[in-house]
């Protein structure tokens, strides 16, 4: 074949390889524009002061989300106090203290495993179970949050199991020629430079609980009034927007608004997360 | 730490006190070659092994390293320099499977037994590896973190012992007006020196250096390898080296390690300049004249 052919014949696979990734690239952007469109279209008209202050009236139809987003608020609150602790402990354990090979980190790290693979209507059984009804929760902030935490735990742990195991060994080992006990290290060391991986970890976390509606319809209820101590009900956001275009004839636009300030929430906590990590990050180093 | 403590009463054969300010930095002169003081064991090691589960890595290791000297350990790859230097600070405890036999003692105390303190025992021996490995904090917290640990937390004492240190290294005059940057973004031989500076700031007796100079280019390699020099006398340096040359130039005592029966031996430890000039050994003669290895 002469030179030039197979020139032009790589020249055309090139361009033709260029065209799928900008096509596959152009629909991720596209579907996100979709939605995000669809959202604001039907939802932006709804948006206004009141919307986020007022509780709902008739059945959502009318009135605002104020109720929604305190019980929100507080059934993430409920759910990261417990998660957080408990999974970066659980991270701290298998990745520094645990041998790699040991019995008990390989069953931990497997338990964690299923627990990320059973599916969140599991979780709602089980809460409603355990929570609600054993320890006699009722259909509660606490009880929801707290089952919310148990689907937490494996992608904090997971996360930040895999931050520490990304801190490079040389670390560990000039701190341990140091002299430095391995807690130091832990907290002055590992756990500054894993934190984007926590925080990355921490968004998942919260990105999951915000759009959680299965595991709270058996726990935390739908009840939409302001929740007045952490044993009364509480509806989520997420658990408004199915509530609302599932069960509610003309609660279109009440759910496209709901779902627009969910959209918006998760934007900032991520962005805020982010910019919180960047500035810690750079105080440990600069400080 | 004052000061005053850390130049201690040593001097060196010249009759000059360390401490001296030569060329600008608080040690005293380059002290390389051979001649040493009066040979006094510190680290003492009786027919030690080492294993990393069925492998044998160090096999009947006995020798005596020298207090105020640098003794350099060369051989072949793989020969267990590194796994002899790691045991001196029982580093090699991090390996799973690490098993040990025979004994080591620093200043007449064997470091493998119960009522050793490890903390203790890495306190006064300094470790310096072959890549740079600062911590990625600011140039003043690598040093800060390890003093914090053993309780020195009065800022002003923390403040004295980073300038001593860094001073000592040379790396006082370039850093001292961004004490607060990355250590990260200090070059490879400043990451170096500031790594040998945070060993030095815990005032250990010994310095065990791990090819210090293999990851840097020549002239970083080379103010290192002065640096290095100048620490003689003051502290008891162990130095692993691949480079003939530089373990010629700055050490006192040599040991030449081998690969026999896939364990690491010691073949022959002596006077630096009888090592290579006299091997007594015919495969130290074969190593240094580039004939084996």
């Amino acid at each position: 074949m002469p030179e030039t052919s197979v020139k032009s014949a790589h020249a055309c696979r090139d361009r033709l390889a260029e065209l799928v990734v900008y096509f596959v690239a152009f629909l991720v952007c596209a579907a996100f524009v979709w939605i995000t469109g669809d959202l604001v279209r039907g939802g932006m008209a709804h948006l206004s002061w009141d919307f986020f202050v007022d509780s709902p009236r008739n059945a959502g139809r009318a009135g605002g989300i104020g109720s929604i987003l305190v019980s929100t608020a507080l059934i993430l609150l409920v759910a990261l106090m417990v998660a957080l602790p408990l999974g970066w402990t659980v991270a701290a354990l298998l990745a520094e203290y645990m041998p790699a090979s040991g019995s008990f980190g390989y069953t931990v790290r497997h338990s964690l495993q299923v627990l990320a693979g059973v599916p969140s209507i599991i979780f709602g059984l089980f809460g409603n179970a355990f929570f609600s009804i054993y320890l006699g929760m009722g259909f509660s902030i606490l009880s929801g949050g707290l089952t919310l935490a148990c689907m937490l735990l494996p992608i904090l742990v997971s996360t930040a199991e895999a931050g520490l195991h990304a801190v490079p060994d040389a670390y560990r080992q000039s701190a341990a020629a140091l002299g430095m006990s391995r807690t130091a290290t832990l907290v002055h060391l590992l756990l500054p430079v894993a934190a984007p991986a926590l925080a990355a970890g921490l968004l998942l976390g919260i990105g999951r609980a915000m759009a959680e509606t299965a595991a709270l319809l058996f726990t935390s209820g739908y009840v939409d009034r302001m929740p007045g101590s952490l044993l009364d009900s509480g509806r989520t956001l997420a658990i408004h927007i199915f509530d609302l275009s599932m069960n509610v004839p003309g609660g279109d636009a009440p759910a496209h608004a709901s779902a627009l300030v969910l959209i918006i929430v998760l934007l900032l906590i991520n962005m805020v997360a982010m910019r919180l990590t960047t500035g810690w990050q750079h105080r440990k180093i600069t400080s | 730490m004052s000061s005053k403590k850390r130049s201690g009463s040593n001097t060196l054969e010249s009759g000059q006190p360390i401490g001296q300010d030569n060329n600008g930095y608080t040690l005293g002169p380059m002290q390389a070659g051979p001649a040493c003081c009066d040979p006094q064991p510190l680290i003492q090691v009786e027919n030690f092994s080492l294993r990393y589960g069925a492998q044998i890595a160090l096999d009947n290791i006995t020798l005596d390293i020298y207090r105020g000297c640098i003794t350099a350990l060369i051989g072949p790859s793989g020969c267990g320099k590194t796994s002899f230097l790691s045991s001196i600070n029982r580093l090699t405890d991090l390996i799973p499977g690490c098993r040990i036999a025979g004994c080591i003692r620093v200043d007449g105390s064997d470091i493998h037994h119960a009522a050793c303190n490890v903390q203790a025992l890495r306190r006064q021996i300094g470790m310096v590896f072959q890549k740079p490995t600062p911590f990625p904090l600011s140039i003043y917290r690598n040093i800060e973190l390890p003093l914090r640990e053993y309780g020195i937390t009065r800022r002003a004492d923390i403040n004295v012992t980073v300038e001593q240190v860094l001073q000592d290294v040379g790396l006082w005059e370039e850093v001292h007006d961004r004490l607060d940057a990355p250590a990260l973004s200090l070059s490879g031989g400043q990451q170096q020196r500031l790594c040998i500076a945070r060993a030095l700031a815990l005032d250990p007796k010994i310095l065990l250096m791990d090819e210090p100079c293999s990851a840097l280019d020549p002239i970083a390699s080379g103010v290192v390898e002065d640096l290095i020099s100048r620490l003689c006398g003051r502290y008891t340096i162990v130095i692993v080296t691949h480079n003939l040359a530089q373990a010629r130039r700055i050490a006192n005592y040599a040991a030449f390690f081998w690969i026999k029966n896939h364990a690491g031996r010691l073949v022959e430890f002596g006077n630096c300049r009888q090592i290579f000039e006299a091997p007594a050994h015919e495969l130290t003669a074969a190593y240094i004249n580039g004939a084996r290895g």
